[in-house]
C-alpha cells in the first residue's frame, strides 16, 4: 500500500474546477450587467410594456435556442429550424378556423414530422446531420410555400388561435409561459432524468456511448425530434402573434439560434452544456437589440439597427475566443 | 497495438462497383438526363435564351460554390460567403458613388469599385482563416461570426438602403457580353477553369487535397497546413467578393439585407451533388459547376413545366440527400 | 476455471491471424497476456469480448459454453474491458460515468443523491476517496482507469481486461493501480493484464500466457520463467551461434545526427544516439519503450521537454517536420495508415508529396518530372500497381511502403528515419526493403531504423542502441549485435514499483 499523500498526488484532479462553468456564469453576469445597465440609463427599460413585448416577441427564438442546445449537446446540428418553423406556421394557420388547438397541434405535427425526419436521415442513413438537415430546411420551405400559395395565411380571429401569441395569462404573455414551461421541461430531462446524461454521454462520443450500452440511435431521433417539436411551437406562436402563416420567414433563425447556443457556453462539440445558460444566451443576444432601440431613443447618438447584428457577431467572437483560450490552458 | 495488417492482393484490378460508377458519374448522367428529357418535353429548350438565362442565373452560385469546394476539401466550410457578398455589394457602389471618398474621374471610381471590395471581403475570409488555424475554432462556428456580423456591417455601412444605380462599366460584369457571352458566364467559367487548374496541376492544390485527406500525413510530409488553410478561406472569401458585385451589377441595385441571403447553404448543396463530400480530401470543382447545373436544371425544369418553384425545394431536397448518400454508400463498398 | 477459450481460429480475408490459440483465467487470478504486435493478443481479446466472431474454437466462461456476439453482451455476463483510451464520457461526473445507463431512479427521475452514494461506496472499495461531481476529464490517466474499473465492478464484473493500461501512468499511479488489481484479486475478480513492461508483469500478475504468430507458445506461473526466457518465447528464437552479419570489418562513420540527452513527457526519458553518414543505426526496445517517440523528437514532430540535436556537429532547434524535412530528413512512420497514405491520393500525389516545392515552376507542378521520377521509383523499387493513377488505398500493404520510402527517397535525403519499416508485409518485399536501405547506407545515407525483429536489426544495423524505459541503455556496435545481447539489454528494466 502507498502511502496517504502520494496517493492524493496522483489520483487528485488536475486542474482545477473547470472554466467552462465560470464562463457559463459570465454570460449570465452579462445579461443581468446589461440589464442593470438598461434600466440605469433609459427611462423606460424596466416598464412592464418593454419588459412584456421583449418577452413576449423573443419566446419563439428562445425555444428554438433550446432544442438547437439540446441537439449540440449530441455532438449534431439541425440546421432545419427556421424552415419547420415556418411550415408549422403555415400548417397552424391553416387549422386555426377550426380551433385554436386545431391550429396548434397541427403546428406542432408539422414540427415533429420534420424532426423525426431528420432523426431518420441521420440515424438510418447514417447522413451527417450538417446536410441531413439542410435538405430538411429546402424541403420545409417548399412544402410551406405549396401549403400556402406562395403567400402569407391568414390566421383566423374567430377561434381564440391569436391569444397564443398575443395573449396574456396572469399578467405575463402566453408564449412566455410556454417557452419558460418549455425550459423547465428541457431542464428537467436534462438534468433531473436519466436520459439527459445519455444526451451528454452520446455527445461525448458515439462510439464510447455505444461501447458503454447507451441507445444511440433512439436518443438521437428523440433529440431531433424534439427540436422539431420546439421549432413547430415557435411558427404557431409566430403565426398567432403576426396574425398569419409565413412561409418565407425564418431565414437564418437557425444560425442566430447557434449562435445563441454557443454564447450559452455549449460546446459544438458535443457533451457539454447547459439549458440555463442558453436561456440566458438567447437573452443577452436579443438584449442587444433592445438596447439599441432605447440608446437611440435618446436621441444622443444614432446607431441604426443594424449594428445589433455587428454587435452579436463580436459578443459571439468573444465567446468563441474565450472559449478556446478555456481549451488550450486544459491539460490534455 | 494492432491486429496484423490483412493484406490485400498485389494491385486489384480497378473495376468499378455499380455504386461507385453512380456515384462517379451519377450527376453526369442526371445532368444529361435534365436536357434530354427538356429537349423533348419542354418547349424552346434548345435556344441561346434558355442556355443564357440559365447560366447566369447560376452564375453567382457557381463562383462562391468554387470556393467552397477548396475549402470543404481541407475538411473546413464557410457560412460567411452570403454575408461576405452582402458586403462586397453594398461597397461597390458606394465607391463609384463617390458616398465614402469624392471620385476624380469615373473611370478610377469603376476600378477601385471592382478591386477594393474583392479585397475586402478576401481580408475577411483571412480572418476566418486565422480563427480557424491561430485559435483552433471549429471552422462552423468561426465562420458564424462574419455570417453574423458581416451582413450586419453591409447594413451598417449602407444604413440598410436600397442603393440604386446605372453605371454601365461597373455593371459590364453582369449585363455585358464578351464574345457575345454573358460577362458573369465568363468570368464564373474562369472562375472555375482556374479552380480546376489550380487543384489537378499546381503544387497548392496538392496540399488542399492532402490536408483534407489527412492532416497528419501532410505535416510529417513538411506541407504548411496551417498556411494551407488560411489561404483557401482568403480565396473563398475573395470568390464572395466577386459574386457579390455580380449580383448587384445584375439588379443595378445593392440591398444589403438581401444580397447573398442563404447563399452559403445553396453553395454547399451545389457542392454536396457535385460529389465533394463533406468529410475533406477531395475537390471535385467541375462536379460542383455540374451540381450546380444540376440543382438549378431541375428547377428550371420544374417551372417551364408548370410545377410551382416551391415543390422544386422538395426535389432539391431530396436530390441533396440522394446524392450524399450514394456518395457514401460507394465510400463504404 | 473462470475462462476458458481453447482452439480459437480467425483469418481475416484469408490470412489466419489466430490458430487454435487458447488463454485460460482462473478465478481471481491476475493473467498476464503477452506477446509481439502482431502476435494475436488483441484479436483474442477482441474475440472474448464479442467484437470480433471466431472462425473456431470455444469459449467457457463461468462453466457455460458462450457465444458473444456484442461488446455489451460480454458486459452483461461479467466481462469488463479497459482500455488504454478509455472508453468513457470525459465530461461526465465521476458517478455519472459510474452508472451511465442503470441510472438509480426515484419516481422516475435521477437519483443523485443514491448516484453519488453508489459511486462514492464502489469507490471505496478500492480505498479511492474521490469528489464524484467533478468531470471524469479533469483527472488523470490513472484516476480514469480505476474509475473505469469501478463501472466494470458496479456492474459485477467477474474478469477484468486491462488493454497496456500502464502505458500512460507514472509510477505513483502505477502504484495505485495495482493495489487496486489486488483488491480485484482478494474478492475473486479475475484480470487479463496485457503490458509489454515486464518489470510489472512480475510485480503483479500471477501467470503468464504468451502468444506469437497467432498460437499460444507457452503458460507458466510468473515465478517460474525468467525474463530471458520470457522475451525468448514471445520474440520465439532459439538462441544460435550467429551473431552479427558479415558486414566485413567495423567501419568508422563520421557522425550525421546526434541527439543527447533527449527527453519529453512520460515516454521518453533521457535518450542519447548517434546516426552516422553511410550507417544503419538501429532502435532496439520493447514496445512502449520509447521508440518511436524518440524518433518523432529527431524529426520534431513533437517538442522536446530537454536535450538536444545536431545534425553534422551544428545544433538544431526545428518547429516543425517541414524544418527537419528542408535539412534532408524523411520519416517513415510505423502508422501508414494514419500518419503515411494520404488514401484518395494516387499513388503519383503521394509519392511526391514531400517534394512538391522542388517540383513545381512558378506553382504549376511540372508533370512530366513528376512523372519521370514516379516512373523510375516505381521500377526501381518494384512497386506493383495498376497506374501510377490509381488511389494508394487500393495498394497492399508493403507496396504502400515502397511508395512512402520513395517518398523520402526521391529528394535525396541525409537522413531517413524508418520505423519498422517491415511491418505487415510479406517476406519477399521485407527482404528487397532491407536490400534497399542496405545499398542506401553504403552511397551515404544515414538511416536511422526501429525494428520489434531482432533478425532485421541483427542483419541490417551496423550499431543498435536499445532503449528501455524511455532510457537508452545500451549501444551495440558491430560484432556485439547478437540476440542474446539485445534481450538482455532490452529486457533490462527498472524495477516497476510495487
Amino acid at each position: 500500500m502507498t502511502d496517504l499523500a502520494s496517493r492524493l498526488a496522483a489520483l487528485g484532479p488536475l486542474a482545477p474546477r473547470s472554466n467552462i462553468d465560470l464562463a457559463r456564469l459570465g454570460v449570465v453576469a452579462a445579461l443581468i450587467l446589461l440589464i442593470v445597465f438598461g434600466a440605469l440609463r433609459y427611462d423606460n427599460f424596466l416598464s412592464s410594456y418593454n419588459a412584456l413585448s421583449f418577452l413576449r416577441y423573443n419566446s419563439m427564438f428562445a425555444l428554438i435556442a433550446l432544442g438547437m442546445a439540446l441537439v449540440i449537446m449530441t455532438g449534431g446540428i439541425d440546421l432545419s429550424v427556421g424552415g419547420t418553423a415556418a411550415l408549422a406556421s403555415v400548417v397552424a394557420a391553416l387549422f386555426s378556423p377550426y380551433h385554436w388547438a386545431a391550429g396548434l397541434l397541427g403546428g406542432l405535427a408539422a414540427g415533429l414530422a420534420v424532426g423525426v425526419l431528420n432523426g431518420a436521415v441521420i440515424t438510418r442513413l447514417r447522413i451527417q446531420p450538417f446536410i441531413g438537415t439542410l435538405a430538411a430546411m429546402l424541403a420545409a420551405y417548399g412544402t410551406a410555400l405549396l401549403l400556402a400559395g406562395n403567400q402569407s395565411v391568414s390566421v383566423s380571429y374567430d377561434s381564440g388561435f391569436t391569444e397564443i401569441g398575443q395573449g396574456d395569462f396572469l399578467g405575463f404573455p402566453v408564449p412566455a409561459w410556454i417557452a419558460l414551461a418549455a425550459y423547465v421541461a428541457g431542464w428537467v430531462a436534462l438534468e433531473r432524468h436519466p436520459v439527459g446524461r445519455r444526451v451528454l454521454a452520446i455527445g461525448d462520443g458515439e462510439v464510447t456511448a455505444a461501447l458503454m450500452g447507451l441507445k444511440v440511435e433512439r436518443t438521437l431521433m428523440g433529440v431531433y425530434a424534439a427540436s422539431g417539436l420546439l421549432a413547430g411551437l415557435a411558427g404557431v406562436i409566430l403565426a398567432s402573434q403576426f396574425g398569419a402563416g409565413q412561409p418565407t420567414e425564418g431565414v437564418g433563425w437557425e444560425l442566430f439560434a447557434i449562435a445563441s447556443v454557443v454564447v450559452g457556453g455549449t460546446l459544438l462539440t458535443g457533451g457539454v452544456g447547459s439549458i440555463g445558460a442558453t436561456l440566458a444566451g438567447a437573452l443577452l443576444l436579443a438584449m442587444v437589440f433592445n438596447i439599441l432601440n432605447f440608446e437611440n431613443g435618446l436621441g444622443w447618438i444614432s446607431l441604426s439597427a443594424y449594428w445589433q447584428s455587428v454587435i452579436r457577431g463580436l459578443f459571439l467572437l468573444a465567446v468563441i475566443i474565450l472559449q478556446a483560450k478555456i481549451a488550450e490552458s486544459r491539460p490534455r | 497495438m494492432s491486429t496484423a495488417e490483412t493484406s490485400t492482393p498485389a494491385p486489384r484490378a480497378p473495376r468499378l462497383g455499380s455504386v461507385r460508377w453512380i456515384s462517379r458519374y451519377g450527376t453526369l448522367v442526371a445532368f444529361l438526363a435534365l436536357i434530354a428529357f427538356n429537349v423533348f418535353v419542354t418547349p424552346n429548350f434548345l435556344s441561346w435564351q434558355t442556355l443564357s438565362l440559365n447560366l447566369t442565373q447560376v452564375a453567382a452560385i457557381v463562383i462562391v460554390a468554387t470556393g467552397m469546394t477548396l475549402v470543404i476539401a481541407t475538411g473546413g466550410i464557410d457560412l460567411s460567403v452570403g454575408s461576405l457578398m452582402a458586403i462586397a455589394g453594398a461597397l461597390a457602389p458606394m465607391i463609384f458613388l463617390g458616398s465614402i471618398l469624392p471620385m476624380p474621374s469615373p473611370a478610377l471610381g469603376v476600378a477601385l469599385a471592382l478591386v477594393a471590395p474583392v479585397v475586402a471581403a478576401a481580408a475577411l475570409g483571412w480572418f476566418n482563416g486565422m480563427l480557424i488555424t491561430r485559435y483552433r475554432i471549429q471552422p462552423i462556428v468561426a465562420t458564424l461570426v462574419l455570417f453574423i456580423a458581416g451582413r450586419g456591417i453591409a447594413q451598417v455601412l449602407t444604413n440598410g438602403n436600397l442603393q440604386v444605380f446605372r453605371n454601365e462599366a461597373f455593371q459590364f460584369i453582369a449585363l455585358g457580353r464578351i464574345f457575345g457571352i454573358p460577362t458573369q458566364v465568363a468570368i464564373m467559367a474562369l472562375v472555375v477553369g482556374l479552380a480546376a487548374f489550380v487543384i489537378r496541376r499546381t503544387g497548392l492544390g496538392r496540399q488542399i487535397i492532402a490536408v483534407g485527406g489527412n492532416e497528419q500525413a501532410a505535416r510529417l510530409a513538411g506541407i504548411p497546413s496551417v498556411r494551407v488553410k488560411r489561404l483557401v478561406y482568403v480565396i473563398s472569401g475573395a470568390l464572395a467578393g466577386v459574386a457579390g458585385l455580380i449580383v448587384v451589377a445584375r439588379n443595378s441595385a445593392s440591398d444589403a439585407n438581401l444580397v447573398g441571403l442563404g447563399m452559403e447553404l445553396d453553395a454547399i448543396a451545389a457542392v454536396a451533388v457535385g460529389g465533394t463530400l463533406l468529410t475533406g480530401g477531395r475537390a471535385n470543382v467541375l462536379g460542383t459547376l455540374l451540381g450546380a447545373l444540376v440543382i438549378q436544371l431541375v428547377r428550371y425544369t420544374l417551372l417551364a413545366n408548370g410545377v410551382p418553384d416551391a415543390a422544386a425545394l422538395v426535389v432539391k431536397a431530396a436530390l441533396i440527400i440522394a446524392a450524399v448518400y450514394i456518395q457514401q454508400q460507394a465510400e463504404r463498398a | 476455471m473462470l475462462l476458458s477459450m481453447r482452439g480459437i481460429d480467425k483469418s481475416f480475408s484469408g490470412v489466419g491471424v489466430l490458430s487454435a490459440a487458447s488463454l485460460e483465467v482462473a478465478q481471481g487470478e491476475a493473467m498476464a497476456l503477452v506477446g509481439q504486435n502482431g502476435a494475436g493478443k488483441s484479436t483474442m481479446i477482441k474475440i472474448l469480448t464479442g467484437a470480433y466472431s471466431r472462425d473456431a474454437g470455444e469459449i467457457d466462461f463461468r462453466g457455460e459454453p458462450v457465444d458473444f456476439r456484442s461488446t455489451a453482451e460480454s458486459q452483461a455476463a461479467g466481462i469488463a474491458t479497459i482500455y488504454q483510451e478509455i472508453n468513457l464520457a470525459p465530461n461526465r461526473s465521476v458517478a455519472e460515468n459510474i452508472s451511465l445507463g442503470r441510472e438509480p431512479r426515484k419516481f422516475g427521475l435521477l437519483d443523485r443523491a443514491t448516484m453519488r452514494a453508489d459511486a462514492r461506496a464502489v469507490l471505496r472499495r478500492f480505498n479511492l476517496e474521490l469528489d464524484v461531481e467533478r468531470p471524469l476529464g479533469e483527472f488523470g490517466a490513472a484516476t480514469r482507469q480505476l474509475v473505469a474499473i469501478a463501472r466494470g465492478v458496479s456492474q459485477n464484473a467477474r474478469l477484468v481486461i486491462m488493454d497496456e493500461p500502464t502505458s500512460s501512468l507514472d509510477e505513483r499511479e502505477v502504484a495505485v493501480l495495482f493495489d487496486t488489481i489486488r483488491t480485484l484479486k482478494r474478492d475473486g475478480v479475475a484480470t487479463i493484464f496485457i503490458s509489454h513492461r515486464l518489470g510489472e508483469l512480475y510485480a503483479i500478475c500471477d501467470r503468464v500466457t504468451i502468444m506469437r504468430d497467432g498460437r499460444t507458445v507457452a503458460v507458466s506461473a510468473m515465478q517460474d520463467i525468467s525474463r530471458i526466457e520470457l522475451v525468448r518465447a514471445m520474440l520465439g528464437r532459439e538462441l544460435t551461434a550467429f551473431t552479427a552479419r558479415a558486414h566485413g570489418e567495423a567501419r568508422v562513420h563520421e557522425p550525421l545526427v546526434e541527439a543527447k540527452n533527449l527527453a519529453a513527457g512520460l515516454r521518453v526519458r533521457n535518450v542519447s544516439l548517434t546516426i552516422g553518414k553511410g550507417e544503419i543505426a538501429g532502435l532496439a526496445g520493447l514496445l512502449g519503450s520509447g521508440r518511436t517517440e524518440t524518433a518523432r523528437l529527431i524529426y520534431a514532430a513533437d517538442r522536446c521537454d530537454a536535450g538536444s540535436v545536431s545534425v553534422e556537429g551544428r545544433a538544431v532547434a526545428y518547429a516543425e517536420p517541414a524544418d527537419a524535412i528542408r535539412d534532408g530528413m524523411g520519416f517513415v512512420s510505423e502508422d501508414r495508415k494514419v500518419e503515411g497514405i494520404v488514401p484518395e491520393m494516387s499513388v503519383r500525389e503521394n509519392m511526391t508529396l514531400a517534394i512538391l516545392p522542388r517540383l513545381q515552376r512558378s506553382g504549376v507542378v511540372d508533370k512530366q518530372q513528376q512523372g519521370q521520377i514516379v516512373d523510375r521509383y516505381v521500377r526501381a523499387l518494384g512497386i506493383k500497381c495498376a497506374s501510377a493513377e490509381q488511389p494508394i488505398r487500393e495498394l497492399s500493404g508493403g507496396n504502400q511502403q515502397k511508395v512512402l520510402l520513395a517518398r523520402w527517397l526521391c529528394m535525396n535525403p541525409r537522413l531517413l528515419i524508418v520505423d519498422e519499416p517491415t511491418r505487415g508485409i510479406d517476406v519477399g518485399a521485407k527482404a528487397e526493403i532491407l536490400k534497399l536501405l542496405r545499398s542506401l547506407a553504403d552511397d551515404g545515407l544515414g538511416v536511422l531504423m526501429i525494428s520489434s525483429e531482432l533478425e532485421e536489426l541483427i542483419a541490417a544495423a551496423d550499431n543498435v542502441t536499445v532503449l528501455s524505459d524511455g532510457c537508452s541503455v545500451a549501444l551495440l556496435r558491430a560484432g556485439e549485435i547478437t540476440e542474446e545481447r539485445l534481450m538482455t539489454a532490452m529486457a533490462h528494466q527498472q524495477e516497476a514499483a510495487a
